[in-house]
C-alpha cells in the first residue's frame, strides 16, 4: 500500500496560510463553533435571550442618552431603530474579535496537547457570535414592523454584509489572537481597543456627520461600511457604495494580513503557552 | 522497506524563561514586554547564548513499518519534546522528519473533553479533536461506547461522571483512532488496575495490528511487554537504541548513577499537568548515613525543601518509592492537618520512615505536594536512591535477590510435630 508521506521541518518568516488544510479540516471547525454554541446556552438562566439583551439594553441607553438628551442626528430616522440597526453588526464584530482574541491562550490545553490548524481556534469563535446575531435580528424585524418599515429590497444584500463583518472580524482577531499568546498584556488592551472602536465606527452618530474631507480616512475602518451598509439594508435606504467597497478591500487585505500574522506565530505558540 | 518514522538530525531549542509565569502580575508583564526588544537584540548580537536549552540534539532514528518503539530515558531527557515534535505540535529547530501515512497522536486522553457536554457529545467533539470524520465516529460510536462502558450515561452530561468513567470514555476515543502511525505518550498510567490491564490489552492489539506505534512511557515493565525496540534518550541525545530487554536494563544502569543523593528539583521539567505550582519543590535529599543509600534496617529519612508563594493550609506531602519498573512499592504522606505556608516563606519537610523491611535494591523517588483538592507540584521519578545489602552493624550481609517482593517482613515460625496417635 501507498501511503502519504508528511514532512516536518523547521520553517521560518512568513508561512502560506494553507486553505487547502483549512479545508480539510472543516469538519473540525463545525465541531468547535457547535461546541462554543452549545457550551454557551447549557446552565444559563435566560438561555439565548441574553443575544437580545445586550444590543437592546445598548440601544435603549443610547436612545435616551444620544438620541433624546444630546439631539445627535440620525439622518431623520428614528433613533432607536438607527442605533438598533448599527448595534447589530457592531456587537457581533466586538464579541467576535475578543473570543477570537482570547481563543490560543483560552485553548492552551488543546494547542500542547494536539495539532490541528491553529486558525480553527481563531475562526471558530467568530461563528459562536452567528446564532446570537440571528436571534437579535429577529428582534430587529419586530421593530421594523412596529416602525411601519417593513421588508424591503435591501435587505437581500444583509448576507453579503454579514460575510464582511466576519472577514473584518477574522483579520482583527487571527492577529490579535497571535498577539495574545504572544504577550499576555494584549488581552487587556483588547476591551479598550474595542471601546475605542465604537466611537471610531458610525454606531452612534451617522455617517454624514464626519466631514466630506475627512471620510477618506474614516473608510479605512472595514466597520464603516459595514455598519452604513446594514443601516441601508434593514432600513431601506438607498445604499452608499463607497464606503461598502472601501471595507471590502480593507477587510480583505485585512484577513490577508491577519491570517499570515496567525500563521508566523504560531509555529512557536506551543513553546509558549 | 521504506521507514515508517524516519527522524533526522532533528533537534530543539528552547530559550529558557521564555514562557511567562502563570500568577505573574499585570507589571512583570509589561516590564516583560518592555524587555522583550532588548532580549531580543540580544539574541541577535549572540550575546546571550546561556538562555538556550536543547531539549533534543541531533535525534536520528528510523522505525520500520509494524515496530513499536519505545522511547526511553529520564525526566527532562526529550523524551516528551520528541514526540510533539513527531505529532507537529512544536516545530524542530533543525532537522527533518519523514511520517508515512496517517498519523494518530495521543499525548493525553479527553483532549478538549468539555464538562458541560454529554458523553455523546464528548465522543464526537473529541473524535474531531484528535484527527476523525465526523462520518468515521458515527461507525465507532457504538464500539466505543462498549468499550467504555457508559452506555447508561451517554446522554449525561461529562461532570456527573466519576473519574473512572470518564477516564474510560477517553481512553476509549482514543483507543478507536485509526492511523498507520500512532504516536503515544505515557496514557497508560491513569485509572484503576482493572482499567489500566483493559487499556494494556487494547495497545497489545494494536501493536498486533501491524500499526507503527512510538510509545514513550516511564513504565519499564509496560515496555518490555509491549515494545521490540527501545531508544534511550539522555539529556536530548540518543545514548541506546536496540532490543527493549536492552534498552530497559541500559536504561536502570545507566541514567540512574546520581552520585550525589540530592536532587535540584527547582528547574525540573513538570511532566504533570495543571499544577498549581504555587508551592513548588526546590529539592529532595536522601538522608543517608553513607553516601551511596540506605542501609537494610536504617530508617529512610527524606529532606524536601520546598518554597510557597501563597499562604496555604492543610498542605499534604507525599513522597512515593517505585521500584525500577515504575511500579509503586509504598507512598508516604504526611498528615494533612500539620502544615501551613505562608506567602513567600522556605520550608524544609523532613520525613523519617521507621524500618519496614524494604528489601535491598534501587528506588525511584517521586514527590508531590497537594492542597485543596489541587495538586500543586508533582515531580515523576526525580532520582533514585539505594538500599544496600548490609545491616546497620555494617558486617552481615542481607538476602538481596530480587524475587522476594520489595519487602522484607519478620514473621514467626514455628513447626511442632503432629503427635501419632492423633491421626489414628
Amino acid at each position: 500500500m501507498r501511503y502519504p508521506i508528511s514532512v516536518i521541518e523547521p520553517r521560518s518568516g512568513w508561512i502560506p496560510i494553507g486553505w487547502r488544510e483549512l479545508w480539510e479540516y472543516r469538519e473540525l471547525l463545525g465541531f468547535l463553533v457547535w461546541r462554543d454554541i452549545k457550551v454557551r446556552y447549557k446552565q444559563t438562566v435566560l438561555g439565548a435571550s441574553w443575544a437580545v439583551l445586550q444590543p437592546l439594553a445598548t440601544m435603549v441607553v443610547f436612545s435616551v442618552l444620544f438620541g433624546r438628551w444630546a439631539k445627535m442626528p440620525s439622518d431623520g430616522l428614528p433613533y432607536p431603530l438607527f442605533a438598533f440597526a448599527a448595534l447589530l453588526p457592531w456587537t457581533f464584530f466586538a464579541n467576535a474579535v475578543s473570543a477570537s482574541a482570547n481563543s490560543l491562550v483560552g485553548n492552551a490545553h488543546l494547542v500542547s496537547k494536539v495539532y490541528f490548524p491553529r486558525l480553527l481556534l481563531a475562526l471558530s469563535s467568530i461563528g459562536t457570535g452567528v446564532v446570537d446575531l440571528l436571534v437579535a435580528l429577529a428582534v430587529m424585524m419586530g421593530m421594523l414592523m412596529y416602525y411601519g418599515i417593513g421588508v424591503t429590497w435591501q435587505l437581500a444584500l444583509l448576507p453579503g454584509l454579514l460575510l464582511l463583518t466576519v472577514l473584518a472580524a477574522a483579520g482583527v482577531g487571527s492577529a490579535l489572537a497571535a498577539l495574545c499568546a504572544l504577550y499576555r498584556d494584549v488581552r487587556y488592551v483588547v476591551p479598550f481597543l474595542l471601546q475605542l472602536g465604537m466611537f471610531a465606527s458610525p454606531v452612534i452618530y451617522p455617517l454624514s456627520l464626519i466631514p466630506a474631507g475627512w471620510r477618506w480616512l474614516f473608510y479605512l475602518n472595514p466597520l464603516v461600511g459595514v455598519i452604513d451598509g446594514f443601516r441601508s439594508s434593514l432600513l431601506g435606504l438607498p445604499f452608499a457604495w463607497t464606503p461598502i467597497l472601501w471595507s471590502c478591500v480593507v477587510s480583505l487585505a485585512g484577513v490577508w494580513l491577519g491570517l499570515s500574522y496567525f500563521r508566523r506565530v504560531e509555529r512557536r505558540v506551543a513553546d509558549l503557552i | 522497506m521504506t521507514p515508517a518514522v524516519r527522524i533526522e538530525r532533528v533537534s530543539k531549542r528552547y530559550q529558557l524563561g521564555v514562557r511567562p509565569s502563570v500568577d505573574g502580575s499585570f507589571r512583570e508583564m509589561l516590564v516583560n514586554v518592555a524587555k522583550a526588544p532588548i532580549r531580543r537584540m540580544r539574541r541577535l548580537s549572540g550575546r546571550a547564548k546561556e538562555g538556550w536549552f536543547w531539549a533534543l540534539r541531533d535525534v536520528s532514528f528510523e522505525v520500520p513499518p509494524g515496530e513499536v518503539a519505545a522511547i526511553i530515558g529520564a525526566n527532562g531527557a526529550g523524551k516528551s519534546t520528541l514526540l510533539k515534535v513527531l505529532s507537529r505540535i512544536t516545530e524542530p529547530t533543525e532537522g527533518r522528519i519523514e511520517l508515512r501515512g496517517r498519523v494518530a497522536s495521543l499525548l493525553e486522553v479527553g483532549t478538549g473533553f468539555h464538562p458541560e457536554l454529554t458523553g455523546r457529545e464528548n465522543i464526537f467533539l473529541n473524535g474531531a479533536i484528535l484527527g476523525m470524520r465526523r462520518a468515521e465516529i458515527r461507525q465507532k460510536f457504538d464500539e466505543i461506547v462498549d468499550f467504555a462502558e457508559v452506555s447508561a450515561f451517554i446522554d449525561t452530561p461529562v461532570k456527573h461522571y466519576s473519574s473512572g468513567m470518564y477516564l474510560r470514555l477517553a481512553f476509549a476515543v482514543a483507543a478507536h483512532l485509526d492511523g498507520e502511525v500512532l504516536l503515544v505518550d505515557e496514557v497508560l498510567a491513569v485509572g484503576d488496575t482493572a482499567f489500566q490491564k483493559k487499556c494494556l490489552g487494547k495497545m497489545r492489539d494494536v501493536s498486533r495490528g501491524g500499526r507503527t506505534v512510538v510509545f514513550i512511557s516511564h513504565n519499564m515493565a509496560v515496555v518490555s511487554a509491549l515494545c521490540t525496540r527501545a531508544i534511550v534518550l539522555e539529556a536530548g541525545r540518543p545514548v541506546f537504541d536496540g532490543p527493549a530487554g536492552a534498552g530497559v536494563r541500559h536504561y536502570l544502569e545507566h541514567s540512574r548513577a546520581d552520585a550525589a543523593l540530592t536532587w535540584d528539583l527547582a528547574s525540573a521539567s513538570r511532566t504533570v499537568d495543571d499544577l498549581g505550582l504555587l508551592v513548588r519543590l526546590e529539592r529532595v535529599t536522601a538522608l543517608t548515613a553513607r553516601g551511596d543509600g540506605f542501609l537494610f534496617a536504617e530508617p529512610l529519612r527524606f529532606r524536601v525543601d520546598v518554597a510557597s508563594a501563597a499562604t496555604l493550609e492543610h498542605v499534604e506531602c507525599a513522597v512515593g518509592l517505585d521500584d525500577m519498573f515504575g511500579s509503586r512499592v509504598v507512598t508516604f504522606m504526611s498528615d494533612r492537618q500539620q502544615m501551613s505556608m505562608s506567602a513567600g516563606g522556605r520550608y524544609n519537610i523532613d520525613v523519617t520512615v521507621p524500618p519496614f523491611g524494604l528489601r535491598p535494591g534501587r528506588y525511584l523517588l517521586s514527590v508531590s505536594l497537594y492542597s485543596g483538592g489541587q495538586y500543586h507540584d508533582y515531580l515523576v521519578h526525580v532520582g533514585a536512591f539505594s538500599v544496600v545489602p548490609l545491616h546497620q552493624d555494617g558486617e552481615r550481609h542481607v538476602d538481596d535477590r530480587t524475587d522476594r517482593g520489595p519487602i522484607a517482613v519478620t514473621s514467626e515460625w514455628r513447626v511442632s510435630e503432629v503427635p501419632a496417635r492423633v491421626l489414628a
